[in-house]
């Protein structure tokens, strides 16, 4: 009898709970949508405001204005912005990994009081740093250069505490001792057994760098005035800017932003795995 | 023994090089800097030149209105901002937790990906559905009676927050989903023996459980949120919002920097900026850290 009386009830249940979940996904995608049908439309489309229609649709003719504007300077941008993101994403996942497998395999003097450096490191606000690096550059004269924007994104101390993490659930102790046993250097050790069995780690932070670099807007803002060095981010923020006057810049920016957004989309949506893991591990424990 | 202190140090030194390089040396850059102001030399013709100023730029910021409001309105989107985000995604996370809900893997998906999209990129987009000529929200909210002005001046700061929340909702609700996923089940298996009911176990159970994580999201949040700078940015540029130009203690650095040349002030804002957040994730670590100790 309990069981007959509980089943509308579970059943109650379960649309109230699905149909809450479903209400935050439609908030979540509704601007995604948007941006999606806006891409379609011409300027004149677009500031009509019939949004969610494909009225005024015209997503050609907005790939080809994106790809005349300014010859092609989009591209360049797009380019710039994976090679950034590329580049120093890799390079900060093989530092932090190092740095992780060293606090991880090694027992030397002060390594707490190191690893203890590291977690401070997490909590300094980076736009706070931004501005006396710009000052920093400008006096080596390294402002306006891809340098400026590469460097400091080589460094993430919460990849050093990630790669700690991962390392210890990745690599037994005992096949470093085996590695050892068969007269395997510790650089090589490190190179050839503890990078290749922390792998998935690595991915996860490159990942999560990659991201950060993809959307970092204050860095560059700063750094950069050549529009030739501007990553996607810093362009589309100069192309709004002159889109007040000039609306004929509106759907530039806006398909201009959908192609930006569609690598990470795909590299979120087929590597689940790796990004989740990453939370998890920053999360649990 | 010497080998594995060698190669230790080989491996330690990329990071700890660049680590100073771009964090130790620009903090004591900017420190230096912020004791520094610039003087026009003669009637200001020959250039100018540093000249030390003490405290100066410190008396200088914090008697300024501006940047005394930006530090204001950093409080209310803190108090607005931090409870709707821990809120919304621990209830989101606990309801994709429930044995009730369906597809988890969609719904995960489906709430992350904004976070795919760059901030400035998620600021256009809202800046674009705020806009009342442009937007079928503003559409349907006036069809529907309600009206909002997102770009007046009670309107600027729910208009900030709700971007952030868009962001970072689905990326923290993930957070404590994973948290949650790893609590042991026998756990709660033999809770609802002992005849707890699903609210009971959530915040009974479940929510003590992955305190940790609730700590680390807070303490992320609040320095993110201390940094507020890229959304205001799009609101104040060209829409005729009530955003101004010095909104965020962020901007008013930025704002020192590049409008006025004001190295120093700048500095010196940066500073200030740093040291509230040094001293509010020293709290929340202090007092988390002490109600641990009060459990065990």
């Amino acid at each position: 009898m309990s069981r007959r009386n509980r089943t509308p009830n579970v059943w109650l249940s379960r649309t109230a709970v699905n149909g809450a979940l479903l209400l935050a996904v439609g908030y979540m995608l509704f601007p995604l949508a948007w941006l999606v049908t806006a891409a379609t439309k011409d300027a004149g489309g677009l500031l009509a405001g019939d949004a969610f229609s494909f009225e005024g649709f015209d997503l050609a003719g907005n790939l080809s204005r994106l790809a005349e504007q300014g010859d092609g300077v989009y591209f360049r941008w797009y380019l710039n912005s994976l090679l950034y993101a590329g580049v120093g994403a890799a390079g900060c996942a093989l530092i932090s990994v190092a740095a992780g497998y060293a606090f991880h395999s090694y027992d030397f003097r002060a390594k707490e009081k190191l690893f203890g450096v590291v977690l401070l490191g997490v909590l300094v606000p980076s736009t706070a740093l931004a501005l006396p690096m710009y000052l920093l550059a400008s006096e080596i004269g390294a402002v306006n250069t891809a340098w400026a924007v590469l460097i400091p994104v080589l460094v993430n101390p919460f990849g050093v505490y990630l790669a700690r993490v991962f390392c210890a659930g990745y690599i037994p102790d005992e096949a470093l001792e085996a590695a050892r046993i068969d007269g395997a250097g510790e650089l090589r050790t490190f190179w050839s057994i503890g990078l290749r069995m922390v792998m998935p780690g690595f991915v996860t932070i490159f990942l999560f760098q990659f991201t950060a670099i993809w959307n970092n807007f204050f860095l560059p803002l700063v750094m950069l005035s050549d529009q030739n060095l501007f990553p996607l981010s810093l362009g589309l923020y100069a192309w709004n800017s002159n889109a007040h006057a000039e609306p004929g810049y509106y759907p530039l920016v806006v398909t201009g932003s959908l192609l930006a957004v569609v690598p990470l989309v795909v590299a979120f949506v087929s590597l689940q795995r790796h990004w989740k893991a990453g939370l998890t591990a920053g999360s649990v424990k | 023994m010497k080998a594995r202190t060698r190669a230790a140090i080989c491996l330690l030194t990329p990071f700890f090089v660049l680590f100073t390089a771009v964090t130790a040396i620009p903090i004591g850059y900017a420190v230096w800097l912020s004791l520094f102001t610039e003087k026009q030399s003669g009637l200001g013709f020959g250039g100018s030149e540093s000249v030390f100023n003490g405290l100066g730029n410190y008396t200088a910021a914090l008697g300024d209105r501006a940047f005394r409001e930006g530090f204001g309105v950093l409080l209310g989107y803190c108090l607005l901002y931090i409870p709707l985000l821990l809120a919304g995604a621990l209830g989101l996370a606990l309801l994709l937790d429930s044995t009730l809900a369906r597809a988890r893997r969609f719904f995960q998906l489906a709430l992350f990906l904004p976070h795919a999209v760059p901030g400035i990129i998620a600021a256009l987009i809202w800046v674009y559905l705020y806009t009342p000529q442009l937007s079928p929200v503003v559409e349907a909210m006036e069809a529907g009676g309600i009206g909002f002005d997102f770009f007046s001046p009670e309107g600027s700061l729910p208009s900030v927050v709700n971007i952030a929340l868009w962001e970072w909702l689905g990326y923290n609700m993930v957070i404590f989903y994973a948290a949650l996923q790893a609590i042991d089940r026998s756990v709660l298996e033999a809770a609802t023996v002992d005849g707890a009911g699903a609210w009971r176990i959530a915040f009974g159970i479940k929510l003590p459980l992955i305190r940790a994580s609730l700590v680390m999201v807070g303490l992320f949040t609040v320095i993110g949120s201390l940094q507020l700078f890229t959304e205001p940015l799009i609101l104040n540029k060209g829409t005729g919002s009530a955003v101004t130009s010095t909104w965020t203690p962020n901007m008013y650095a930025y704002t020192a920097a590049f409008d006025r040349n004001d190295y120093g002030l700048a500095a010196a804002a940066s500073v200030l900026l740093a040291l509230t957040a040094a001293l509010l994730s020293f709290g929340v670590t202090r007092l988390t850290g002490r109600r641990k100790e009060r459990t065990a």
